[in-house]
Parts: structure tokens; C-alpha cells; sequence
């Protein structure tokens, strides 16, 4: 691939807390180099930043090879930016073209307070799991492997639910903010093994009430978020937790004392 | 010069766990909740001891540098976790992981610790699939495995390319569960800067927190630190960004003896780098060998495009120079391989800086269609860093800094010189001897934090005398005026280097003379920069912001500080260590066909450095090795 360099106008947000305003602050990108990553990109920015002495754009990040759930922001608009499946780690600056203005902006949900900058608090996602997105086995527990097959298929859609990243694009993008693709990827994973068929009632129920109580918003169906997924998770996971809330409506039993749940 | 003792309990070498188990002391249901556990680190070692141990009653506190623990670095783990399970038939067993380990290792590795390994191991996979980890699976529902380097039997259970993420998730789901039951307490954006110690005892650490400066002190009757491994010494490599050994780090400053430390692997297969500003490499997973070719043009400097040249005129060279392991060579031989054919000057890419990785046979043979639903993922993320289809064109690929076998010393029960103070996966030194295997990372930290931790420090913890430290304890506030006190020394120099610039220069340092071969004159040049660099760093480094609030710069100016301090412990011990083995290469000492040449009369031996004061030098203990079960033999994959 050949190399060339782009030279790229920045509007981005910066708030130094969340109980202080925020704005867009311009920054030119020169000299930007279309084999570096958009992260890599930002870093040359704060580079020049630090050298002035001012403070670099903060924003979350660690494994850069789109699978750790850290980085993501709007990029005019779009969460984790033009590319599909890709998350801003990995978006890469050949997408762009020279001369262009990027709005970067940061996730947008009253569940994801802005912590500073781009980077915000999606602990919300934290708790979700806690009420119920596991299996209950304690260590030391299990029978071994193969005393249990598990149907190809099924073996390949629960992967295709469990690749979620906890990245938040999903709610970003949504425009009540809501976390259905988030919870129902687990709910969805879980229930489609067998080991995690004890459970299923009681899980989405418990997931489903957190959620609530986080503040997310309700589900439309637009679409959206799985549209903007970095994972490509699958809307079809949004309409099969709502048939698991139905049967978990009918046939919940209420546990005496609960075992997280 | 002391020697160290791994305290192995004496026996044949399949009973030492079972019957140290047995021997090992309880605490009573009831009083577990009475003691307390700090875990540090939330990858698979940090997540599954914290969850076991929450499990078992202890009051446990969990702490991790991510907003969340999902977020640690195992998530990145692409290929596999082994197993001996022998579900192919193809003649595995314990013994035969427990000797690819050792001799994998070059025969640096404790026997028993290894051999201990393998046989958890198996439960391993046990326990991930009840806990609904969804690994691969045949059409008749059981368990796929595949081939890693250094074995010849396919042992490996995999998730497509996202196995550390599928075996993270499911560790932290199980933690989180813990949280939710109030036997794990959750602290997020914490870092770790320093470890106290009372009475010889590790008895809590001092935490920064990210998101408003403050210094908090805790208190525990045992620590545990699971903080990964030290490759971003070298600036790029695979690890994240945060992945930094400032935890080990200062507790080696606090006493413990850090082991090995020369000991880094350098992985064969990732994307070369590309520019001046890339901030990390990517690996691609050892996996890809199963299927993928590694050659290079037999005429030098051969400039036409993969496809035009023809297999003739293409050297395979792991497939001629190791005929019975060809491309699943181990990744200390690969890499070095791939150097010597980039030396002589038959590089490709626009750099000359890579060997190809081709899938072009295996296409034929098989079809794109069951190559994309093996490596699917993998084949996208290279298209998407390079802009090139690895469909239709070889991958590119270059050894690249992936993970060190040297970590904080460790006995048998997982503890360090420090009472008190345990330290688990990546962040101890104890299985994987000079070169760890493919699919070997996963297996232990799981089998740390599953399955030994809650024994051995059982065992600790029943033996301990109970007390009343608590944090207003002297050396908890000592501890925090020390932190205090070097933070506010670094915002105040204000100088022109920013923290980035600083550690790209430590990492060229390393990388030239501590990387994937390593000389006297280098090593002894080394010795000399790093000094030099430590001191631009206090005296010019610039860091802007406040203290008092989230300061990304300010985190990594910590980390390099103790990353530069590092980088001349490894070089010190690279240099003492007067041999090769495993990833460790030195140029004096190689066989005429340029392999590693061993010196067991001399070095079969654990080296482990013992902190002695700012401006000292450190001192080298030794712990000696012996081979009674896997014969110390020179190594070979021919």
C-alpha cells in the first residue's frame, strides 16, 4: 500500500469534568500518515499538545487491536467512525481524505457519564453482568468437558453473541441510548448452552431490571445499534431476549434466596 | 549470593501436588470470611483467583487500572489454551505436555512446578465449559483442538481467534458474580504504586486512583499480584498500552526478588511495523502456522511480487531447516530463523523487514471457505491494519516483544521472597523456563488462579498469627509520602521530552541490544544509555495537567521511570547469564548451525535479583535446577 500524508481539521470535544461544560476545541492533524491508525493519529496530535505544555485529549484505550472494549468515540457522527465492524483502533487513516473535518465527539447516554474529553464511565455494563450474566458454578465444579455435546450450530451462535465487547457503541448510537444489544448478546449466549439453561429465567429478568435501573432507554428497533456494532452482533439477539423475557414472565419461579440472581 | 529454595515437596514427581495438597493447611469455612485477599490485576490469573478465592469465603478486594476488569489484557489472546485431554487420540497424556513444557522452555523451568501445570491443565476446560466459554466444536457436538508450536499432538481448544477474550469473559463473569454476592469487592481505575510491607510481611498496597489523584491505602493479610508481563520494555510489541510491570516493579524495590528477567519471547508472526508514529503491533496468532507457509525468496533482495515467484526460486525454510516440526517450530526458533534470513538480506515488503506467511497451498487444498471459518477473523484484522487481502497475497509478517517468561521469583505455593505476598501468571516467572509454548499463557493463569491460589494460600494464611494492622498503620502513610513525593517531583520538571519520546528511545535501546540476540558489547553499550536516559527522563521530561485529577501522561511517566529502571536489570542479567537458551541469544554462545548453545554446567540455574538501594547494583541469587524426570538434552526440532 502506498503511503502518503493527510492533512485533516479536528473538532473535538473537550470537557475537563463531569460537572463542567464542555466544547469543541479545533486542532489541525498534519502530517498524518494514511498506515496509522485513527488513535495514532490522535496521538500525534497530543504529542504536539504536550509540548506546548497543554493538556492532550483524553480518551479510553489499551489493546489497539479492536478487542479490548476500551476505545470509541463519534467520528462525525457515527460511532467508531465510517468503517463497519471496526472499532476506532483499528479504523485506519487511508478511510480518509485529505483536507477533510473530523467531529469527534464522545458517547452520548445519561447510563455513561463523560468522565473527561472522549472518555466516559460505562461501569453501568459492569453491574448488568453482576445481576446474572454468568453461569453459577462454583470453581472445581464441573463434570468433565465432553460429558455434554452442545450442537455445532448452537456452539457457533452462542460464539457469535459472546464476541461482544462491552464497547457501548451500541448505546451511542441509539437514540433513546438503549443497552438491549448489549444485554441480550449475553442473555442470548447463555441461554443458547445447555450449562446455562438452569438459569434463564431468572437472568434475563435480573439483567433486564438493572439495565432499567441504570437509566437506559427502551428499544425501538431501529436498528442501529447493530448497524454501528465494531462485533457485527446481531439484531435477531434483541427479538430473541424479548421471547426470553415472555417465557421467563411465565414460567420464573421466585427463589426463595437468590444465588446472585 | 544465597541459593533460593523452590520449597518442591520430595516424592515422585505425579504425586508432589496431590499429596502437597493433602498437607497443605485449611482454614475453617468460618473463618475464611474473617481473613482478607488484595488481588491485583484482573486478567485470567487476576479474575479467576479473585473469584475462587471469593468462592471460598475469604473477603477479597480486586483491583485493576481498567474501568473494567474485561478489559485486562488476556482478552487480547487470540490462538488457544492447551490441554491434555488426548480427545484426538493421537497419544497425549500429562507427562507428554509436562515434557513439550520443559524441554519448550529450553530446561529453564521447575520440573514440578510444570509438571503440576499439566495436570490441572485438563480441569482447566473442564471448568470453562461449564462456565459456557463456547470453544470450538466438532459437528457431533464435542470439543476441536488444533496444533501450536513445539507439540506434535493437537491439544489446543480454541474459540476462533478470540480465545483470551471468550476465557477472560468467562473468569470475570464468575468475579462478577462474587461482586454481586459481596464477597469481591470491585476497584476499578486503581493503579497499584506501591506494596507495604510490616513485620517482613506483605500486608496491603498503596493505590493511586485514576480518576481524581487520590492516594488510598489497603490492608490485607495476603496480597496477590497478577499484573502481567513487562513487553512493553521494548515500546512496541503486542501488549496494551497499560500493560506495564510497575506493580512487580515496586515490590521488588519492597524486597521481592524479581527472576529472570532477560527472559522475553519474541514472537514470530505479527504485522511488520509500518511507520515512525505506530504506537503497537499486531499479532497474528501462531495458530495461522497449522496451515500457513513461512518462505522467502532464495535470491536476495528479490523485489517481485509473491505470486510471480515460483516454489523453485522459494526457500520454506522452517520446513527445511526443521523437517519433523516444519512451521509449528517453537516461536524462539521461528523468530530467530526469520532474522537470520532478514540479515542475509532476503527480507520482502517495502521494508525488507518480513518473511512471508503464505496460505496460497492450504487454499487449494482445502478452499477459502474452510480457511475463513478457521481464521476468518484474523485474515480481516490483517486486511484492515495493511490494506493488503491475505486471500490473495501472503501475509507479511515480523518477530515482535510478545511476552516474558522472567517475572517476580516464586516457591512452589506461588509465593515470593515477601511473606504473604503471591504473584500469579505472566507476573511470576515459574512455568515456562527460557521460552514459553503457544496456548501455554492462558492454561497458566487459569490454573494459578483456579486451581492453586486457593490452596496454597490457604495454606498461608492458616499459619498466619492474626493481628490488628490496619491502615493508620505508619508504613501504610510512609508508603504514601514516598508516592506523594515522586509525583509531585515529576509534574514539577516541566522539561521538553514528552513520556512517549522517552520510551521510544528506552525501546530502541532494548530492542537493538536486549532483544532477539544480545552480545557482550551490546549488552555492556546498553548498560551505558539507559543511565543516561533515566537521567534526561528526571530532568526533561514533560508532563502537563495536575496531579489531582485524570492525568494519562502522568500514568505513563510512572510506568517508563520504572520501565527504564528495568531495562537495566535485564541487560545486567542477559549479560551475566553466559549462554543461550530459549529467547535468550547471545551471539558468543551458538552452535555452528546457529542454534542456541546451553551451558548447564554453569547456568542451569534461576537467576533471581535482589533490590539493594537506588544507586546499588542489584545482587544475583540463584536457585538450582534440576532435571530428574525430562533429561537435560540439547534441544532439537529437526
Amino acid at each position: 500500500m502506498k503511503d502518503h500524508t493527510l492533512k485533516l481539521k479536528l473538532k473535538v470535544w473537550r470537557q475537563a469534568s463531569s460537572k463542567t461544560l464542555g466544547r469543541f476545541v479545533e486542532y489541525e492533524a498534519s502530517e498524518v500518515s494514511t498506515h496509522s491508525s485513527f488513535l495514532e493519529m490522535i496521538d500525534q496530535v497530543n504529542e504536539g499538545l504536550i509540548k506546548k505544555g497543554e493538556e492532550p485529549i483524553t480518551f479510553d484505550h489499551d489493546c489497539r487491536e479492536g478487542i479490548c472494549g476500551s476505545c470509541g468515540f463519534m467520528i462525525n457522527g457515527e460511532a467508531h467512525g465510517p468503517l463497519k465492524g471496526t472499532t476506532v483502533c483499528q479504523l485506519h487513516m487511508r478511510n480518509f481524505k485529505d483536507g477533510e473535518t473530523l467531529t469527534i465527539e464522545p458517547w452520548r447516554a445519561q447510563a455513561f457519564p463523560i468522565i473527561k474529553d472522549l472518555m466516559v464511565d460505562r461501569s453501568a455494563f459492569d453491574r448488568i453482568i453482576a445481576k446474572g450474566g454468568y453461569i453459577s458454578v462454583d470453581t472445581g465444579n464441573a463434570p468433565d468437558a465432553n460429558s455434554l455435546p452442545v450442537p455445532k450450530p448452537d456452539a457457533d451462535d452462542a460464539f457469535m453473541s459472546a464476541a461482544c465487547i462491552a464497547c457501548g457503541a451500541c448505546v451511542a448510537s441509539c437514540k433513546n441510548a438503549s443497552a438491549m444489544l448489549f444485554v441480550s448478546a449475553k442473555v442470548n449466549h447463555l441461554s443458547l448452552l445447555p450449562q446455562g439453561g438452569v438459569e434463564r429465567p431468572e437472568r434475563v429478568h435480573s439483567m433486564v431490571a438493572q439495565m432499567d435501573a441504570e437509566g437506559f432507554g427502551a428499544c425501538t428497533s431501529t436498528g442501529s445499534c447493530s448497524a454501528s456494532c465494531p462485533k457485527e452482533i446481531s439484531l435477531s439477539n434483541i427479538a430473541k431476549l424479548n421471547r426470553e423475557l415472555l417465557f421467563s414472565a411465565l414460567t420464573r419461579r421466585q427463589a426463595p434466596s437468590g444465588d446472585g440472581v | 549470593m544465597t541459593k533460593l529454595n523452590g520449597q518442591v515437596p520430595s516424592g515422585s514427581i505425579e504425586e508432589i501436588w496431590n499429596n502437597h495438597k493433602f498437607n497443605l493447611k485449611l482454614v475453617n469455612p468460618a473463618n475464611k470470611r474473617k481473613h482478607s485477599v488484595i488481588v491485583v490485576g484482573t486478567g485470567l490469573a487476576g479474575a479467576s483467583a479473585a473469584a475462587s478465592l471469593g468462592e471460598l469465603g475469604y473477603q477479597v478486594k480486586a483491583f485493576c487500572v481498567h474501568e473494567s476488569p474485561r478489559r485486562a489484557h488476556s482478552v487480547a489472546a487470540q490462538g488457544g489454551i492447551n490441554a491434555a485431554k488426548n480427545y484426538k487420540n493421537d497419544g497425549d497424556s500429562v507427562h507428554r505436555l509436562f515434557y513439550d513444557t520443559v524441554k519448550g522452555g529450553d530446561f529453564r523451568a521447575r520440573e514440578a512446578n510444570v509438571h503440576r501445570l499439566a495436570e490441572i491443565s485438563t480441569t482447566i476446560i473442564d471448568q470453562c465449559v461449564a462456565q459456557g466459554v463456547p470453544f470450538a466444536r466438532e459437528y457431533g457436538g464435542l470439543l476441536a483442538n488444533r496444533s501450536f508450536g513445539g507439540a506434535q499432538v493437537s491439544r489446543t481448544f480454541y474459540a476462533r481467534g478470540q480465545t483470551g477474550q471468550q476465557l477472560l469473559l468467562g473468569a470475570y463473569s464468575s468475579m462478577m458474580r462474587q461482586v454481586e454476592k459481596k464477597q469481591v469487592e470491585l476497584l476499578t481505575r486503581r493503579e497499584m504504586l506501591d506494596l507495604v510491607v510490616i513485620d517482613g510481611k506483605a500486608r496491603g498496597i498503596v493505590v493511586r486512583n485514576l480518576l481524581t489523584g487520590a492516594l488510598e491505602s489497603h490492608v490485607a493479610d495476603a496480597v496477590v499480584l497478577a499484573t502481567g508481563g513487562y513487553s512493553n520494555v521494548f515500546f512496541l510489541s503486542t501488549n496494551a498500552m497499560a500493560c506495564a510491570v510497575t506493580a512487580t516493579w515496586r515490590a521488588y524495590k519492597r524486597g521481592a526478588f524479581f527472576a529472570n528477567p532477560c527472559f522475553t519471547q519474541i514472537h514470530p508472526t505479527c504485522i511488520p511495523v509500518s511507520g515512525e508514529l505506530q504506537s503497537k503491533l499486531t499479532l497474528m496468532s501462531e495458530s495461522l502456522r497449522n496451515d500457513g507457509r513461512v518462505w522467502v525468496p532464495k535470491a536476495k533482495g528479490d523485489k517481485r511480487q509473491a505470486s510471480q515467484i515460483p516454489d523453485s526460486e522459494r526457500d520454506y525454510f522452517l520446513e527445511r531447516i526443521y523437517p519433523s516440526f516444519g512451521n509449528l517450530a517453537p516461536r524462539d526458533v521461528a523468530s530467530r530463523q526469520a532474522k537470520f534470513r532478514i540479515d542475509e538480506g532476503h527480507g520482502v515488503g517495502p521494508t525488507g523487514l518480513a518473511v512471508y506467511l503464505d496460505f496460497r497451498d492450504a487454499i487449494s487444498r482445502v478452499g477459502k471457505k474452510a480457511i475463513a471459518e478457521k481464521y476468518g477473523n484474523l485474515f480481516e484484522m490483517y486486511e484492515k491494519i495493511t490494506g493488503e487481502n491475505p486471500y490473495e497475497m501472503p501475509m507479511r509478517i515480523f518477530p515482535a516483544p510478545h511476552y516474558t517468561m522472567g517475572g517476580l521469583w516464586v516457591d512452589y505455593n506461588l509465593m515470593s521472597t515477601l511473606p504473604g505476598l503471591f504473584v500469579a501468571g505472566e507476573a511470576n516467572f515459574s512455568d515456562h523456563g527460557a521460552n514459553r509454548l503457544g496456548a501455554s499463557a492462558l492454561m497458566q493463569g487459569l490454573a494459578d488462579g483456579y486451581f492453586v491460589l486457593p490452596y496454597t494460600l490457604g495454606n498461608y494464611i492458616a499459619q498466619k498469627a492474626k493481628d490488628n494492622v490496619t491502615i493508620d498503620h505508619p508504613k501504610f502513610k510512609e508508603a504514601e509520602q514516598n508516592i506523594r513525593l515522586q509525583i509531585q517531583t515529576m509534574m514539577k520538571i516541566k522539561g521538553s521530552r514528552t513520556v512517549d519520546s522517552i520510551h521510544k528511545e528506552l525501546g530502541r535501546i532494548m530492542w537493538e541490544y536486549c532483544g532477539m540476540s544480545r552480545s557482550e558489547q551490546g549488552l555492556q553499550k546498553a548498560l551505558k544509555q539507559i543511565p543516561e536516559l533515566r537521567e534526561k527522563f528526571w530532568n526533561d521530561v514533560q508532563i502537563p495537567g495536575s496531579e489531582n485529577d485524570v492525568n494519562t501522561e502522568l500514568e505513563k511517566a510512572g510506568r517508563v521511570a520504572d520501565f527504564i529502571e528495568l531495562g537495566e536489570l535485564m541487560c545486567q542479567d542477559a549479560l551475566e547469564r553466559n549462554e543461550s537458551c530459549g529467547g535468550h541469544f547471545r551471539e558468543e554462545y551458538q552452535t555452528p548451525d546457529n542454534e542456541a548453545l546451553r551451558n548447564d554446567q554453569n547456568f542451569c540455574h534461576v537467576a533471581a535479583w535482589e533490590f539493594k538501594g537506588e544507586k546499588e547494583k542489584a545482587q544475583r541469587h540463584i536457585e538450582d535446577l534440576n532435571f530428574e524426570n525430562v533429561k537435560l538434552a540439547s534441544r532439537s526440532y529437526k
